[in-house]
């Protein structure tokens, strides 16, 4: 990434650069990561607790608990994805920065999901089991939750930057993103139980998919647009 | 032709000309709105299956129509205003969003009503239509609840567009999605559009109620359009002189 034509840097080191510098510091503050991970695993804990322990209740509602909690998950650490930058500035700077602002949002959204997504779908398995979920369903259920988190962290990334001068910003951006994440929500789940129930399950992993790939395009012009919105 | 559109476009003569055209549009809604009722109640003959039950339609119908167009004019004119910079377009879509709120409400509450007869419950999660509606109302309380949340008008203007448009593409997928979700279930035998072909007496009432319920919409938009410019304006020059003059309002 040294060429240096006219001093301007190609794009993708404006990308890889804010991916970088996100993930050094969440690896500086690895509590930041962890938390929600905990909350992740203490949601599917509830459930069996209200709910009963029965086998087959688990069975059935497993992959719907498992998804209804990493989405709350994701929601509880994307309030702090811009919070950080306003507060010391530096998103000013990636305002007024030569690099086009939609490659900086998608490079810091990048490490959002690598820091919030990934994880969540690495630890999923170890509660699947505990819901009895089949060892063939497993890996269907972390390709959904894996494309899935993408699309609810890029989503995210656009309530976080309309949000992100707000000081009551917690409820807030759980209010804006919640309805626009039901779709996410709705096919993950689905599919992890039509896999389950050894149905059809492919319709719901290319829609996710496609989910995905429409909010990986879109959702980073909304999410820079947001920003200079809120910092005007 | 454009001297017309940058009229529009100013306050004070859109000011003026909201409040002739109000009442213009409230008369026609209103007669409107009064033969649909006398005929929808009266007049329309019993669905052979629903019996009386299917009457409510005459409120439903209009209603769900306008949650959905409610938020195409607020989404549209937020678009307009982040593009143009166009003062107004915001105000339309601020004075939008609690009437589309408040159809969307009476359209899930209908519903609700005429569930109860039709499939013995008030809420039945397998009807795609049922649940997109509920989405839309969520996306309208998360787009107010922005509006509320940001002090600075320009900015909660903007930030709010922003999040109308990407709620737009959303409204979208939520539609397809819920209804793959649903033909998951076990599909609904009852909820076939009140049958192929409606009796015209059944018809020309439903119609009239569209129309009516769409002009009062527009009348009533126009007057919160104007309550919305004139506390955007409240510090100019033609407010106060307006205010001050002797005809007063």
């Amino acid at each position: 990434m040294n060429d240096s034509h006219d001093q301007q840097p190609d794009i993708f080191s404006g990308l890889w650069a804010t991916a970088k510098r996100d993930l050094l510091l969440a690896w500086k503050r690895p509590g930041d990561v962890l938390n929600p991970l905990f909350f992740f695993a203490m949601v599917c804990t509830l459930f069996p607790l209200a709910v009963g322990p029965s086998a087959e209740q688990l069975e059935f509602s497993g992959p719907g608990v498992l998804w209804v909690a990493a989405l709350l998950a994701t929601l509880l650490s994307l309030n702090s994805l811009f919070l950080g930058d306003f507060e010391d500035g530096s998103l000013d700077q990636m305002l007024v920065s030569p690099q086009p602002l939609p490659v900086l949002a998608l490079g810091k959204t990048l490490a959002h999901w690598l820091t919030s997504g990934l994880p969540l779908v690495f630890v999923s398995p170890i509660l699947a089991i505990t819901y009895r979920m089949p060892w063939s369903v497993v890996p269907i259920m972390m390709v959904t939750l894996m494309l899935g988190t993408i699309s609810l962290s890029l989503l995210g990334s656009i309530g976080a930057a309309l949000t992100v001068g707000l000081h009551r910003g917690t409820a807030l951006l759980s209010l804006l993103i919640l309805p626009l994440a039901m779709p996410v929500l709705l096919l993950g789940a689905n599919t992890v139980s039509l896999a389950a129930g050894n149905d059809i399950y492919t319709t719901g992993i290319w829609a996710l998919g496609a989910y995905a790939i429409a909010s990986l395009s879109l959702a980073p012009y909304a999410t820079a647009a947001a920003l200079r919105i809120s910092n005007e | 032709m454009w001297k017309f559109f940058h009229q529009l476009a100013s306050p004070p003569h859109f000011y003026r000309l909201a409040a002739t055209l109000a009442p213009w549009l409230l008369a026609p809604g209103v007669a409107l709105i009064a033969y649909g009722v006398y005929a929808g109640l009266f007049l329309a003959p019993m669905d052979y299956q629903q019996g009386d039950a299917f009457r409510i339609i005459y409120v439903h119908v209009p209603s769900a129509y306008l949650s959905v167009m409610a938020y195409m004019i607020m989404a549209i004119s937020g678009g307009i205003g982040l593009i143009w910079r166009m003062k107004l377009a915001h105000a339309v879509a601020a004075a939008a969003a609690p009437l589309g709120a408040a159809f969307t409400f009476l359209a899930l509450v209908t519903g609700s009503i005429w569930g109860r007869p039709m499939w013995g419950t008030w809420w039945e999660w397998g009807d795609p239509r049922l649940t997109s509606e509920l989405i839309l109302l969520f996306l309208y309380f998360g787009y107010m609840a922005l509006r509320g949340a940001i002090d600075d008008t320009a900015k909660a203007d903007k930030a709010s567009a922003v999040l109308a448009l990407v709620g737009v593409v959303n409204v979208v997928i939520v539609h397809f999605s819920v209804e793959w979700w649903s033909s998951l279930h076990q599909g609904q035998t009852l909820l076939k559009k009140g049958g192929p072909a409606m009796d015209p007496g059944m018809l020309y009432p439903l119609l009239a109620m569209i129309f009516g319920f769409t002009l009062l919409f527009g009348s009533f938009l126009l007057r919160r359009v104007r309550t919305e410019v004139l506390y955007r304006e409240r510090r100019t020059r033609w407010v106060r002189e307006m205010i001050l003059s002797p005809e007063g309002s």
